[in-house]
């Protein structure tokens, strides 16, 4: 183990959805700074690890451990989560219909920031930040007017995830296939915007089915994640090898904890 | 997460508390006595009585209406008192000073200050309390524009032909069983006119206070605006919170002459019963309208208050061209009912009328929209737009969608639409994952979805409408 104090650790994590049992011992051990892939086939329990960590209803942890910056994640609530730091990136964005999404971000970051004991960002201020943003995920100025995902095309929506992370400034970003549903200039954007927040006390979830996102936003770790454990991790090029080889290699081998950085 | 929604929702009601003002209470009971000493309290002149005993004859014949869908055991009319004042309005205050400090306390209490430099700039405001009004702001700068702004009691003495020549004239007397109740013992409300031509420099503001226990509200108010005027009308109502059921049945007329303009908004807030569905006011109100040419007659109500709400405020459209409209919110929990919508009457040729229903039930509470659009043989070119939408949270509640459409001219358009939605999980799920409690999404999700209805309100307005359902950062976008 290096020095440096871990963000995120997970530690013979054992989760379930309606009784099935999804996540089968998993850990996982992520500094501040770093980005770490999860690729995985369908089912592997990718997308469940998001929900687990952001303490979704109905996903319900059976044993393990889990701390975000050395305080326990389990005990806190869906929203002292995010306030602490973690932030998911949907797959698919649910719509609120008739809430701006401005209205919407403004209540977001205001929450986070009483959280914290600051005091509410002032209109002025925050319209300012929410239209830069914008600009930066390649977003009409006008979609901050708009219903909180209301008729958004998939890509516009994946580029509102963004422009939240944006705004909201997470410690841990989980996304979630981001990459699902996007042409290949919405993939450029999501990565360039991903990449624009890259720094050294902001860490990242990457979980994809395909090596192509991991083009743009290039991984320090990847982790293979099969039925529930992760099988494999390494680097990079750990991706590359999975796109030209395919999971099923992978799926046979003994899942062991040593295998895990 | 209906339990995360139905704490959310399980707030307390703020305006519960009770006043400690010395009353004079008349004795339950309902009959011909009863009416006189009403009349005698207000010192009505005898043909405003008469009106009264035919009404309450009229009643005596009327059956209780049953074909809402609402449940309650039958109301002993009986076991009611018809009147209950302050005794320190007996000697009728001349003036704000004079006035009983409690009752000044309970108005502000409520964030409704009658002392006028504390007010908010543009807005005269009625303070009915049980029976009586307790006070009128604004009303010299509004006598200097014509507008007559004052307790319909005052109106009977002070502008009979006015009366006399509108009351009863947009809902009769044998309307309905609770119209008839409230020609005969009604007590006090609003009465404003508005001169040709004259737009009321302020909103105009009626807020009906009910404090004493086992008596009945009974409202009446009228409003006239005459050819080419304008006025905005807003009306606000609370009660304590008691165990027992309490009455209240309102009339509200609207003459809309050519070319008028009223805006009629409602937050109704009444108490609405406890968890379980003790207590709570039963509000059966009839409001209408009636617009002459080119008039135009706009209904805005936010209902979230009484334990079982009947309540269809409605528009004649006589002249032609003339326009209605109908947007509503009626958020219903705990075992609330609420069976309300309205009716839209086109004559006129080329008459117009929208209605925005925004219906949202929660906990074990039922929320029904009941509405008739009538397209008269003379409506020619006349055109309707209904939108229904119901907002479910949780799974026991219920909500109700009751549209009739008549339409007997072929030239005539009625266009309808309706759905039904629920907070999902998914919603939650996302607002709380971006640091937002469960207690601010949820009211973030229903602002939302009664956003159409809200920007109709005045803006003073939806300051308390903000405040019952919590609004924010609105229009910022520049």
């Amino acid at each position: 183990m290096s020095n440096t104090k871990s963000l995120l650790t997970i530690k013979d994590l054992h989760a379930s959805v309606e009784e099935k049992q999804i996540i089968k011992g998993l850990d996982l051990d992520i500094k501040p700074g770093e980005v770490h892939a999860i690729m995985g086939p369908n089912g592997a329990g990718k997308s469940t690890l998001g929900y687990v960590l952001s303490g979704r209803d109905g996903y319900s942890v059976e044993s393990g451990s889990v701390t975000l910056n050395g305080e326990d994640l389990l005990e806190m609530e869906t929203e002292d989560r995010a306030r602490a730091g973690l932030f998911l990136a949907f797959q698919y964005p649910v719509e609120i219909p008739g809430v701006s999404n401005l209205e919407f971000l403004k209540a977001s970051v205001d929450a986070q920031r009483e959280a914290r004991g600051e005091d509410a960002i002032s209109s002025a201020d925050f319209l300012k930040e929410a239209k830069a943003a914008c600009k930066q995920v390649n977003l009409p100025v006008a979609f901050l007017k708009r219903g909180v995902n209301e008729g958004f095309s998939g890509g516009e929506k994946k580029r509102n995830e963004l422009m939240q992370m944006l705004l909201l400034k997470p410690k841990l970003c989980i996304l979630d296939e981001t990459d699902s549903g996007l042409d290949i200039d919405a993939l450029q954007v999501v990565a360039e915007g991903v990449n624009s927040q890259r720094s050294a006390d902001r860490s990242f979830i990457v979980v994809t089915h395909y090596q192509r996102l991991l083009d743009y936003i290039k991984p320090d770790f990847v982790h293979v994640l099969s039925d529930g454990k992760i099988v494999k991790s390494g680097d990079a090029s750990l991706a590359l090898e999975l796109e030209a080889q395919g999971y099923a290699w992978l799926q046979k081998e003994p899942a062991e904890d040593e295998l895990e950085g | 997460m209906t339990e995360q929604i139905d704490k959310a929702l399980a707030r307390e009601y703020e305006a519960g508390f009770v006043s400690d003002v010395e009353s004079e209470t008349f004795e339950p009971g309902l009959d011909e006595s009863v009416i006189q000493r009403i009349s005698e309290m207000k010192g009505e002149p005898e043909w405003m009585l008469e009106w009264r005993l035919s009404a309450f004859r009229e009643w005596l014949e009327m059956e209780e209406p049953d074909w809402a869908l609402v449940d309650y055991p039958k109301i002993d009319f009986q076991a009611i008192s018809y009147y209950s004042a302050p005794k320190s309005m007996k000697d009728k205050p001349k003036s704000l000073d004079e006035v009983d400090p409690e009752l000044l306390r309970t108005y502000e209490k409520l964030g409704i200050p009658l002392i006028e430099q504390q007010m908010l700039a543009g807005i005269a405001v009625d303070a009915v309390f049980d029976s009586v009004s307790v006070v009128t702001t604004f009303r010299d700068k509004l006598e200097e524009a014509g507008v007559i702004f004052c307790p319909i009691s005052e109106a009977i003495k002070k502008h009979p032909e006015l009366v006399k020549k509108y009351l009863g004239s947009v809902v009769a007397k044998k309307d309905n069983y609770y119209a008839a109740l409230n020609c005969a013992v009604f007590t006090d409300g609003s009465f404003v006119y508005i001169p040709k031509g004259t737009r009321c420099p302020m909103e105009l503001s009626t807020y009906f206070r009910i404090n004493e226990q086992n008596t009945g509200q009974f409202e009446r108010t009228l409003i006239i605006a005459d050819e080419g005027s304008h006025v905005s009308y807003l009306e606000g109502c609370t009660a304590p919170q008691r165990d027992e059921n309490q009455l209240h049945a309102a009339v509200v007329e609207l003459v809309a002459m050519d070319n008028a303009e009223i805006k009629y908004s409602t937050v109704q807030n009444w108490y609405p019963g406890d968890e379980n569905g003790k207590g709570g006011i039963y509000n059966f109100v009839t409001k209408r309208g009636i617009c002459h040419t080119s008039a135009k007659i706009s209904w805005t109500q936010v209902e979230t208050g009484s334990a079982v709400t009947w309540k269809y405020p409605s528009c004649i459209l006589k002249g032609d061209n003339s326009v209605g409209e109908f947007y509503s919110v009626a958020l219903t929990r705990g075992r609330q009912q609420a069976d309300t919508g309205t009716k839209m009457i086109h004559i006129g040729k080329n008459t117009k009328s929208t209605i925005i229903a925004k219906g949202i039930s929660a906990g074990k509470s039922n929320g029904s929209y009941r509405g008739l659009v009538r397209m008269n043989p003379g409506a020619d070119g006349a055109r309707n737009f209904t939108q229904c939408d119901s907002l479910l949270i949780g799974d026991q509640c219920g909500a109700h969608t009751f549209p009739y459409v008549e339409s007997r001219n072929p030239s005539a358009i009625i266009e309808h639409e309706a759905t039904t939605s629920k907070v999902s999980d998914e919603q939650m799920f996302l607002c709380r994952q971006r640091g937002l409690d469960p207690e601010k999404a949820v009211s973030m999700i229903v602002n939302g979805f009664c956003k159409e209805v809200f920007k109709e309100l005045p803006m003073e307005f939806a300051v308390e409408a903000g405040k019952l359902l919590e609004i924010s950062l609105e229009g910022s976008v520049g």
